[in-house]
């Protein structure tokens, strides 16, 4: 069969857009884009399925934008008016939070995956350090996103959250007066709240998108070490696939696949709304913060009012800010200044970092 | 250009170039940083009628712009402590089968002077005062 020839018309236009954009270029690049192929080629996926989650968080926040008002008398009411009045409001809500709940475990599954598959290695390190900074931000968006509803759990969850950061040493008070917008948290920490999760984190995330992103193209999908070992005693190239069609096709796929789930997630189990905060009531039995801090918040359960004349909360912010550092640190002391990967050391790093965290999370949640 | 010439230039538009970034961050640094807030100073609020808390009991009471624990512990005895954990902040709530002062949110525990028996407060709670005017019950600062 002749391949389909496009229409003269068709090449007109292609060549107006060409001499315009010189779009030829970025066909050559994609055309000669590969993915490594090998048993752990599926971990690949995980920054795309990040990827395309944050779209959809992009896309249902600006719905929810259109009816939500960001006042302690208004914030509660509009939410409820968005899951009971509005025609698929709460599945609109219901996909924001699902989504915003698998891209922070998905971002998480692609950052332990780089550290098994030891992709953080030279050349490498600034796009390590970029992705921690998008998962912090991530963090950022689901602590500052939780806050909006103006619901119980979400006001002493910002309580907590925003009275830890006073615990900094030195620039504490500073800073949680910054980030309350006053001395308690109120309406001057709603609408500051709304500010960072619609304007600043998103122009943010936007920024080091870019980079992360823009380095990924640069320097190609790393192969793992054990795989160009292999192919070098082989006297081979690794093997790989075209991204395009070949890896963006299976990608697409998984999309779909993560699509299902969160429609299933946000149809069967809507996210409920809870009760309406009220800064002069008890913090109800039972109370916990989202799963993804869960860890830190049973560690600052454990840790006593004063550890080696320190105060318990400066010991905590500490470690978790040591433990924080050390991690995002991981490219320096996982690999060698010759460039070849400290493998056990990093392996069991990980493995420790996440016992640590399925542990502490799993005790938080049930006691 | 000389070297030397040439890095009194670059110093200055440097300089220059970092001095308006400085000036143009000043304001917004300050922007940011809400204004301090006097409100007027309470010394006392009536936390309600005596019949209506039950011994052993407790409730949130407004204390200006903080909440207080006002409890009943027996007929004639209320105590009241500020309901803010020391921990994280947390408001705390009177835990009635057990006798004591509980913070929800990381296990904190007080007894009935505000003492921390249990759980990461690193240090007690503040108490207030409570008289009986009439049917009314009064918290001062004590």
């Amino acid at each position: 069969m002749l391949p389909i020839q496009p229409s003269p018309r068709r090449k007109a236009i292609a060549a107006w857009f060409q001499d315009r954009l010189a779009w030829d270029s970025v066909r050559e690049f994609i055309a000669h884009k590969t993915v490594p192929v090998h048993s752990g080629t599926i971990w690949y996926a995980f920054g795309g399925i990040t990827l395309f989650l944050f779209v959809i968080q992009v896309v249902t926040g600006i719905l929810l934008l259109v009816y939500y008002r960001p006042t302690p008398s208004e914030a509660y009411e509009s939410v409820q008016f968005i899951v009971t009045r509005v025609a698929f409001g709460w599945l609109i809500r219901s996909i924001h939070i699902w989504s915003a709940n698998l891209l922070i475990l998905s971002a998480f599954v692609h950052m332990i995956s780089v550290a098994f598959l030891h992709a953080y290695r030279k050349p490498r390190e600034l796009v390590w350090l970029s992705g921690i900074v998008l998962l912090a931000l991530a963090l950022g968006f689901g602590f500052s996103g939780y806050l909006l509803p103006w619901n119980t759990i979400s006001f002493f969850a910002t309580k907590v959250g925003t009275d830890m950061a006073t615990f900094i040493p030195w620039m504490g008070s500073t800073v949680g007066r910054y980030l309350r917008g006053g001395d308690a948290v109120g309406g001057a920490t709603l609408t500051r709240f709304f500010g960072f999760h619609v304007a600043v984190l998103p122009a943010l995330t936007s920024l080091f998108l870019l980079f992360h992103l823009g380095l990924v193209q640069k320097f190609g999908i790393s192969t793992p070490p054990w795989v160009e070992k292999r192919s070098r005693g082989a006297g081979t190239r690794p093997p790989q696939m075209p991204f395009f069609p070949d890896f963006f096709l299976h990608e697409l796929m998984v999309w779909y696949g993560a699509l299902a789930l969160l429609g299933i997630l946000a149809a069967v189990f809507p996210w409920e709304l809870g009760q309406k905060a009220d800064a002069f009531a008890s913090a109800p039995a039972g109370i916990r913060p989202e799963w993804y801090f869960l860890a830190p918040f049973y560690t600052l359960k454990l840790i006593p009012g004063h550890v080696a004349g320190m105060e318990g909360e400066v010991v905590g912010l500490l470690g978790f800010g040591l433990l924080a550092f050390w991690w995002a640190a991981l490219p320096f002391w996982g690999a060698r200044p010759d460039g070849t990967v400290r493998s056990k050391l990093v392996t069991g790093g990980a493995v420790a970092f996440l016992a640590y965290l399925s542990t502490f999370s799993l005790l938080g949640y049930l006691r | 250009m000389p070297p030397a010439r040439r890095n009194i230039v670059f110093w200055i538009f440097g300089g220059g170039f970092i001095g308006s970034l400085i000036s143009f961050l000043y304001p917004v640094v300050r922007f940011l940083n809400p204004p301090a807030v006097s409100e007027a100073s309470v010394n006392e609020v009536v936390g309600g009628k005596g019949q209506d808390l039950a011994p052993n009991a407790g409730k949130i009471v407004k204390f200006g712009t903080q909440p207080v624990l006002l409890i009943r512990l027996g007929q004639t005895e209320w105590r009241a402590f500020s309901a803010v954990c020391t921990h994280l902040s947390c408001i705390v709530q009177y835990d009635a089968p057990r006798k004591l002062i509980w913070c929800a949110c990381h296990n904190g525990q007080y007894d009935l002077s505000g003492k921390v028996i249990a759980g990461p407060p690193p240090a007690p709670l503040k108490e207030y005062a409570v008289h009986l005017r009439g049917e009314d019950v009064v918290i001062s600062r004590s």
